[in-house]
């Protein structure tokens, strides 16, 4: 029954895409400034079918409708009515689903909301954002179909992988495909762009405020995802390498680098080009990191039960893409004039987009070679940290520097440059960070270099925002929170990274280990019986020698029976200036425990200051509201 | 002759072009000093120029009735059914770590029989194996 609405619904979603592109196709040729009434009530409809096909879904999934193989396969009844939902897109299938709902919500609201911009440009989007939305409807029917029938039913289903039961991966997606996904109508709106000449500031104005929506919610749902690692996965870390994570960084760089390109366009009407560029390759990226995430090239507890038909079905379409909009950029590519003065802002944020070119290689590289190296010579290998720490991080001070330098500067032509009063912060910055060295005692010449220019962003931020607001520039807000947020940023992953404590070993039951000036008391264990897991908990007294601060961390070892999995849950005692992480394993149930018991400094200040970033862009968005 | 705007344009493409391949150079070279070679215990044996003290990946399956565990470390025997190594570690593993399942490990060797690894991967689902070891298994089960 509710595959046969679903179906039904996903072919009417189909239907007027088809209906919209042919309608947008004949309006094009009509020349006036209104778009047709038909063409907006197509696209409600459209919008209607997507989210009622989703609900459809979720319907599936909490009414545990074992009929349909996806909700089998990913579903349990005796699971809490929250990770039901979340399931919907905690599976392949489903989340391909929430994929095309996104798709087709930007689509329509990009229409809606732009009605001031030219009509032919707002029609070209929307069909090029409708070939898309076919593109991966086909690829829904053809071999993800989520509401494919199985016949017998079964009385039970397989149940949801219990590492994502947990409430930051049932955000995760969402956020992120907002993110992700949203880029596509960037994509559209360049092509369009190249194909109705529509160019320049208009241009700008029109994708500027997409740009900023996806930025926001691809940067919380980057830290979401980040937070979760942290908590879920029990090494302790924020942020691993691992190639799936780099994956989605890949976007955020040329997402980052394009709002800012963005401004450049807008203000000075310049780097058409590139901005072009950057709008086709994040979304462009985008695809790719969902191909390789996939199609099971790159592992993790993204791989949902990989099938290599898929990979090869968003190749082609990823070829297909990059081939169209290659022809289309060489074909309409006119050469501009710069004329940049070199003490301007629009060259320092040319000179932020190279270093964020420069990353993007960077993590490229580091992606796609171990595949490389893999299908050319068998060899395989892996790249981790150490090659990310130092290609990276040692570029993190200039790039550090020349941001807070750079919106010193005005657009167009700045003579007057406050050479004293920077470096007047600057020094500020060298003696706070003598203070930190102080203060832990320790330094390496490199984490304190980064120290001093976080230290000095951090600075100049206050100044600018105290300015700013003496002298009412609203429009200067965005940018300074966002910049503090970065700074802020870099300093605790500094200070995170050089005090960190930890320490592995193992305990039985009764016994006690001193690590620096901490005791840590390994009390007992007791088994609780949960809804649908069993847990063995530890009850650790943490004691500080030096504070003589009594504390009791309880990890736990969780025994899910459907499907049978364990997990290990660290235990987490945050305060605002560091957090106590424990996590204790058990292996052929020994009489040791294996314990790993950190100490990380202005961990949740990480948060925070990822938080603040994106907090930025929201209210960029906010102030842009108020203007209209 | 060439005009000075010609020379300039040259000039900038020159920079350019040796701006980007100094940078593309330093990437891979740091790429070099940094990955980590995956062997198995059969290749480890066999290969007479491994360094031993570099980090690498070690994966098979982990050897039944092989793990001990005293209050510092964890050791346990990996074998690709053809050849075993020993493996010490200490720290949490990761949930999917048993008996008889695949594992990943990374560290250092410390001769060609004990390895040394700070960091046990196995990966989140219980229906999964690393390709590595599948393919291993897959070779040495002919």
């Amino acid at each position: 029954m509710l595959s046969n609405i679903g179906e039904i619904l996903v072919f009417l979603i189909l239907a007027s895409s088809f209906l919209i592109i042919y309608n947008a196709y004949i309006d094009i040729k009509i020349r006036n400034q209104v778009v047709k009434r038909m063409i907006y009530n197509l696209s409600l409809f459209q919008i209607t079918f997507t989210i009622l096909c989703f609900f459809t879904l979720i319907i599936g999934f909490v009414n545990s409708d074992f009929s349909l193989i996806n909700v089998y396969e990913n579903s349990h009844t005796t699971k809490p009515l929250f990770y039901k939902i979340a399931g919907t897109w905690g599976n392949h299938e489903g989340s391909l689903l929430l994929w095309i709902n996104i798709l087709v919500l930007f689509s329509f609201l990009f229409l809606v909301f732009n009605f001031k911009h030219n009509k032919k440009f707002r029609l070209y989007t929307l069909i090029i954002q409708n070939i898309l939305i076919i593109g991966f409807i086909i690829f829904l029917l053809l071999n993800s179909n989520p509401f494919s029938l199985i016949y017998p039913v079964p009385f039970e289903g397989l149940g949801l992988n219990p590492i994502l039961q947990d409430p930051a991966l049932a955000i995760h997606p969402p956020l992120l495909y907002i993110g992700f996904v949203g880029c596509s109508i960037y994509f559209s709106a360049a092509m369009a762009s190249m194909l109705s000449e529509y160019k320049g500031k208009e241009f700008a104005l029109s994708i500027k405020s997409w740009v900023q929506i996806s930025w926001c919610f691809q940067t919380l749902g980057i830290t979401v995802g980040s937070i979760w690692a942290y908590y879920e996965l029990g090494w302790g870390g924020f942020w691993f390498w691992d190639p799936v994570e780099n994956a989605s960084l890949l976007p955020w760089f040329a997402i980052t680098a394009l709002m800012h390109s963005v401004m450049v366009l807008e203000k000075r009407n310049s780097l058409y080009a590139w901005v072009i560029i950057l709008c086709l390759l994040t979304f462009i990226l985008s695809v790719t990191g969902t191909f390789l995430v996939r199609s099971g090239i790159l592992n993790s507890v993204h791989t949902f039960a990989s099938d290599p038909s898929r990979g090869i079905y968003i190749l082609l379409f990823l070829g297909l893409m990059i081939f169209t909009s290659l022809i289309i950029f060489f074909k309409k590519y006119k050469k501009e004039s710069y004329n940049f003065n070199l003490k301007t802002r629009e060259t320092f944020i040319l000179v932020n987009n190279w270093f964020m070119a420069f990353f993007l290689v960077t993590v490229l590289v580091g992606i796609l070679y171990p595949i490389f190296l893999d299908v050319v010579a068998d060899i395989k290998i892996s790249v981790g940290p150490p090659f990310y720490n130092i290609v990276i991080i040692p570029l993190i001070v200039p790039f550090l520097f020349l941001m807070t330098v750079g919106p010193q500067f005005k657009w167009i032509n700045s003579q007057k440059v406050k050479f004293y009063q920077t470096l007047f912060f600057f020094f500020g910055a060298v003696i706070i960070n003598l203070f930190i060295y102080y203060f832990f005692g320790s330094y390496s010449i490199l984490t304190n270099l980064i120290f001093i220019v976080a230290i000095f962003l951090i600075l100049q931020c206050f100044l600018d925002a105290k300015q700013s607001m003496y002298k009412k520039k609203i429009f200067e807000y965005p940018r300074i929170i966002s910049h503090f947020g970065f700074g802020l940023l870099i300093l605790c992953i500094g200070i995170n990274h050089q005090y960190s404590l930890e320490e592995d070993f193992n305990l039985q039951v009764g016994e006690s280990k001193k690590i620096n000036n901490y005791e840590i008391y390994f009390k007992n264990i007791k088994i609780e019986q949960n809804k649908n897991y069993q847990s063995v908990i530890g009850n650790f007294k943490l004691t500080d020698l030096k504070k003589n601060l009594i504390q009791y961390l309880n990890p736990e070892i969780r025994v899910y029976s459907d499907p049978e999995t364990l997990t290990y849950e660290a235990a987490i005692k945050s305060k605002i200036t560091s957090d106590f992480y424990l996590t204790m394993s058990n292996v052929s149930r020994s009489e040791y425990y294996n314990i790993k018991f950190q100490n990380k400094p202005f961990m949740i200040w990480i948060w925070i200051s990822a938080f603040i970033i994106a907090l930025g862009g929201f209210v960029q968005l906010m102030l842009k509201k108020n203007e209209n | 002759m060439l005009t000075n705007k010609v020379k300039n344009r040259i000039l900038f493409l020159t920079l350019i072009f040796i701006l980007s391949s100094a940078i593309i150079f330093f990437i891979i070279k740091s790429l070099n000093q940094n990955i980590l070679y995956f062997s198995t215990p059969t290749n480890i044996k066999q290969k007479e120029d491994i360094i031993i003290g570099k980090s690498m990946r070690v994966g098979g399956m982990v050897k039944k009735n092989s793990i001990i565990i005293d209050e510092k470390n964890i050791q346990f025997i990996v074998t690709d059914f053809k050849n075993e190594i020993l493996i010490s570690y200490s720290g949490t593993v990761p949930n999917l770590f048993a008996e008889g399942k695949g594992v990943v490990a990374e560290g250092k060797l410390n001769d060609k029989f004990f390895f040394i690894a700070d960091r046990i991967l196995a990966k989140h689902d219980e229906k999964y194996m690393p390709p590595e070891i599948k393919k291993i298994m897959e070779n040495n089960a002919k």
